[in-house]
């Protein structure tokens, strides 16, 4: 397998290559360490934090701000958006109580990113 | 009447009160005009922020979380949803700030110095011009921001966006995960004006094209956005006849650009620097007026709410200094942008209110590689930034060290781009 | 049944429709868009003419400068800004000067105070931003600036509130003279009658008459663009400067705005009807030639905060009409149907005098003729209910308003400093705002350099709890189809 992609390790954005499978990648295009480590990881397990919202009832406004505690797989992200769409939470919120456990069976929490006093 | 008042309670406000109260300034006040504290972060609900200051990606609400909770632990007054009229600058030097809310009414609040972190604002439809109806659908993404993060509503489902800022590669994966189909990005100039991370997870995650040297030449739809017309164009920014392709659309989100918002600085009579389009500040971020100091987004738009902080915290020291007396006012060095820069922060430099160095701060006019900017006094070259690449979207932090300045008494700091030497 | 229907809610409808309110009628005032004064009205140059260039003899010249005379009273009334200024033609040639002593005769015909031809030396006194090529102009004191569509809102709802009725989306489709002589206007909403019928439809104005009666005027729009330039620089000209007129119009203008803006535009481009779309060649255009007359424009294109389009209706002649030029108020071949059209400028100006006659000298004798007796309306009130604009308002005024109505504390429009109280009112009257483009016009959120980025969130909150809606239901303008929102984010 082949694909191109820009680095994000750093504002050079180095356009790399990474071919290769398995535990087998050569990464071309790069400046730095940075970047091998970069295009192996995304070729193997791109992961992203998902920031988005959720349902709060009895706070000053409708939606509490939260994110996945970690990376979760970028393959997931459309489902635990679904499933984050169901989520109802009362105020109040501290920032760091966990909304939903184990989100689409990746194993980590979301958690909201603001306090909300119930008003 | 009150040492400083800080108008704005945003990152910049909350980092400039944090400073100038552990510098032992103690009657503080804060007015914000929205309906609580941190400002435009708290509609920022993505990640990204805060790697310089904490070391770690936070979102935009819990960056202002933290200033929030260190201003709250410093017990810093406040009072929210409090609108700043106008400011005036009595002769004895008093500043009087004019500001109403629902319970205090109509108040005059006297202080020794004021600092102003009112932010900016975005640049809209109306600014750029676009030919067409003017019907509804055409937001800003700042305001689309707000209806889908706060307010939990969606702006539209099939969008294009105008400009690659970043608050539009933001606002592109957004409504994507919200179920809305982003059809493109459009930037009229050859590169992005957004970090190359946004786009990397905000558009090449998603597979939405980003149309570089495209702009929007035309936005059908009499009540609603129906579709808009989509051009490239040549390398003086016009459009090419002949490559027009029509995008049906409901949505056209706009992010094209933020303007630091000075009115309230304008009728002080604070001096606005034409290539910022904010207040000239010195390196402690003092304003023309004395006790009146700026930072943040309300000088120059930051790519980075980190420096947003690092420059307030400037601001806050500097408003101690001058409440206790101690803030020298003899300007020694003025800066000036040099070929390949856009402009420079500060505008001037005491060098006796230095510790050790001077950040300034800049913007290179055009992307390149195997390029350094010398600082220069006269022709001499003091210092040198050297980094792989310089892009206008990343504004660059240039430290200049006090011991360097010293050797001249006073004169010019001119930016210059060069080639790297062999 | 009404006695009298009128067709069409913009400057030259309603001001009939107040006029006709200060007696015994039942009247009813018709329009097919969301808002009154939303087309023609809408957007135009927004100024009050002193009167010069329409020719003495017609209508245009008989109304316009008694019409600029009763801007003040009716302004004062209605709580609507209104400023004299004075107006400049500003000429670049001896040709150009001899064509400003031809205006100046006939505004003396016309009954115009207060003008004179100022040379060089004193043009450039009194505005110092003008090209220096400028070598005289006419000057006349009486030229003022309004707001149109905020004199439309408002004339609209001193009529309602003297009992007209108002119904909006009601567009006509068809309309019926029935044996009776009475008409039944069939509308998009509902079937109205009425004895005697106003058609005040504007651009529309002859495909409304064309259902009733052979056509014996056209009407073509014709589109102007323009630009708004914050308020940073509203004060660049001083007085409203028009180039010399030519055959083609009064060309493009600079002028200051009431709300203390920079306006300049308009061009005249046929047009389909409806058509307000900007083009950039015409906005090219604009720019090119506001800056012959004020070249120090171009430093401050980057302070444009918005750009429009309007339409003006004028008469023209084809193969079935002919026409003078002049405004068409008249009872039309058709008994019982008045043509109030062909209403282009100096309409804005005329209205007050136009509407007078209209009513005095073609409604009321038409009533008579066939034998209604009309009774005078004793409760009528010429005056609205005040509107109080927080941000004009002394230091001590403002604390007061504030303790009488705390929303008055609260700005939303952070660049026109417009508070939750003045938006409220606007909603809460007859009249009143029912969407976003509605609050714009009536009080100014949205008007101002943020071109509402900050407060359209907010305004859209404030209407949906006055309205008792959710803000879904809110419009930006056009009802139904001009949406904001398209659901909510969760699926809740």
């Amino acid at each position: 397998m082949k694909k191109e992609m820009v680095c994000i390790s750093c504002p050079m954005g180095c356009h790399l290559t990474v071919e290769g499978e398995g535990d087998n990648w050569t990464v071309t295009g790069n400046s730095c360490k940075n970047g091998e480590r970069y295009g192996i990881q995304e070729m193997t397990d791109p992961r992203r934090i998902l920031p988005t919202t959720v349902v709060i009832k009895g706070a000053m406004i409708s939606r509490l701000p939260v994110k996945t505690a970690q990376e979760i797989p970028k393959g997931k992200l459309f489902d635990a958006m679904d499933e984050l769409s169901k989520v109802v939470v009362e105020a109040p919120v501290k920032v760091g109580d966990v909304v939903l456990k184990n989100v689409c069976d990746t194993g980590i929490d979301v958690i909201a990113t603001k306090t909300m006093p119930a008003v | 009447m009150y040492d400083i008042i800080v108008i704005g309670g945003g990152p910049a406000g909350l980092a400039a009160a944090v400073e100038a109260k552990k510098e032992g300034v103690d009657n503080i006040l804060i007015l914000e005009r929205d309906r609580e504290l941190g400002g435009i972060l708290n509609q920022c609900i993505h990640n990204g922020f805060g790697l310089h200051t904490f070391k770690e990606q936070l979102t935009g609400p819990e960056y202002a979380g933290r200033y929030i909770d260190m201003a709250m632990d410093l017990k810093i007054p406040y009072k929210l949803n409090t609108m700043v009229l106008d400011m005036e600058r009595k002769d004895d030097d008093t500043k009087v700030v004019h500001a109403i809310n629902e319970e205090d009414g109509y108040m005059a609040l006297e202080a020794k110095a004021v600092i102003l972190t009112m932010g900016c604002r975005e640049r809209t439809a109306g600014a750029i011009g676009i030919p067409g109806f003017r019907p509804a659908g055409v937001f800003t993404a700042g305001t689309a921001q707000r209806f889908i993060n706060m307010e939990g509503y969606m702006t539209g489902k099939e969008v294009v966006i105008l400009g690659s800022g970043d608050i539009g590669l933001i606002m592109a994966r957004r409504m994507t995960l919200e179920g809305a189909h982003v059809k493109c990005v459009c930037e009229i100039m050859p590169y992005s004006n957004g970090l190359t991370r946004n786009i990397v997870q905000c558009l090449d995650d998603f597979n939405i094209p980003l149309k570089l040297s495209h702009t929007i030449t035309f936005i059908h739809g009499k009540d609603r956005v129906e579709a808009v017309d989509v051009t490239q164009v040549d390398e003086n920014l016009k459009p090419i006849p002949g490559t027009t392709e029509t995008i049906p659309c409901d949505t056209l989100l706009l992010s094209v650009g933020l303007i630091p918002e000075n009115e309230i600085s304008r009728g002080a009579g604070v001096e606005i620097d034409r290539r910022t389009q904010g207040p000239s500040i010195s390196e402690l971020c003092e304003t023309n007026l004395p006790g009146v100091f700026a930072a943040g987004n309300v000088v120059h738009v930051h790519d980075l709410v980190d420096f947003v902080s690092q420059e307030a915290a400037l601001a806050g020291k500097g408003a101690a200094r001058y409440v206790k007396g101690h803030l020298e006012e003899d300007i020694n060095f003025t800066t000036v942008n040099g070929d390949g820069i856009g402009n420079v922060v500060p505008e001037k430099i005491t060098v006796a209110n230095l510790d050790d160095s001077v950040n300034c701060y800049m913007r290179v006019r055009k992307v390149s590689t195997d390029t350094v900017i010398n600082c220069y006094i006269g022709d001499e070259k003091i210092a040198t930034k050297k980094a792989r690449k310089f892009v206008p979207a990343e504004m660059v932090n240039f430290k200049i060290k006090k011991s360097d300045l010293e050797k001249y008494h006073d004169g010019e700091l001119k930016f210059v781009v060069e080639p790297k030497e062999a | 049944m009404y006695d009298i229907a009128i067709i069409g809610a913009g400057i030259a409808g309603s001001y009939v429709a107040r006029e006709l309110a200060r007696y015994q009628l039942n009247v009813v005032l018709i329009d097919g868009e969301n808002d009154v004064a939303n087309q023609i009205t809408k957007a135009n140059s927004a100024i009050v003419h002193a009167g010069y260039d329409a020719v003495p003899g017609k209508k245009k010249g008989l109304f316009n400068a008694p019409g600029n005379i009763m801007y003040e009273k009716v302004c004062r009334d209605l709580g609507v800004p209104f400023k004299r200024t004075g107006s400049l033609v500003v000429a670049h040639t001896e040709r150009e000067m001899m064509t400003l002593q031809r205006l100046y005769q006939r505004g003396v015909m016309n009954g115009v105070p207060d003008m004179r031809i100022v040379f060089q030396d004193e043009v450039h006194e009194m505005e110092e931003n003008l090209a220096p090529d400028i070598c005289g102009a006419l000057y006349a004191g009486t030229a003022g600036l309004v707001s149109p569509y905020e004199l439309g809102i408002k004339v609209a709802e001193n009529a309602v509130d003297n009992g007209v009725e108002l119904k909006l989306n009601h567009l006509v489709t068809n309309i019926a003279k029935k044996d009776d002589g009475t008409f039944k206007i069939e509308t998009t909403e509902e079937d109205i009658e009425a004895k005697y019928v106003v058609n005040a439809a504007g651009v529309y104005a002859d495909d409304i008459y064309k259902m009733v009666g052979d056509p014996y005027f056209k009407i073509l729009a014709r589109r102007g663009v323009y630009f708004i330039f914050d308020k940073e620089i509203g004060d660049l000209v001083h007085n409203v400067i028009f180039p010399c007129p030519t055959k083609n119009g009064k060309g493009i203008l600079v002028s200051p705005t009431v709300h203390g803006n920079l306006l300049i535009g308009p061009d005249a481009m046929p047009v389909e009807k409806g058509d307000i779309d900007t083009t950039q060649d015409r906005l090219d255009y604009i720019k090119a030639n506001a800056l012959k007359n004020c070249p120090e424009l171009e430093h401050y294109f980057n302070k444009i905060i918005r750009s429009y389009a309007g339409t003006r209706n004028t008469p023209v002649a084809d193969t079935y009409t002919t026409t003078s030029g002049d405004f068409i108020i008249e009872e039309s071949p058709v008994k019982n149907f008045v043509n109030f059209a062909g209403y282009e400028s100096p309409g804005l100006t005329s209205a007050p005098a136009s509407a007078t006659y209209c009513v005095e000298d073609v409604i009321l004798p038409m009533l008579e003729r066939d034998g209604v007796h009309v009774e005078e309306n004793k409760d009528f009130n010429p005056k609205t209910r005040p509107h109080i604009i927080f941000n004009q308002l002394s230091d001590e005024d403002k604390k007061k308003a504030i303790e009488k109505d705390p929303r008055y504390g609260k700005i939303i429009c952070r660049c026109e400093s417009i508070t939750e109280a003045e938006i409220v009112d606007v909603i809460n009257r007859n009249v009143g705002a029912t969407t976003v483009r509605g609050v714009t016009k009536r009080c100014r959120p949205g008007a101002g350099r943020c071109q509402g980025g900050f407060c359209q969130p907010r305004v859209v909150e404030i209407l949906a709890r006055e309205l008792g809606c959710d803000m879904e239901d809110i419009m930006y303008d056009a009802k139904d189809k001009g949406y904001i929102l398209s659901g909510k984010t969760k699926n809740q």
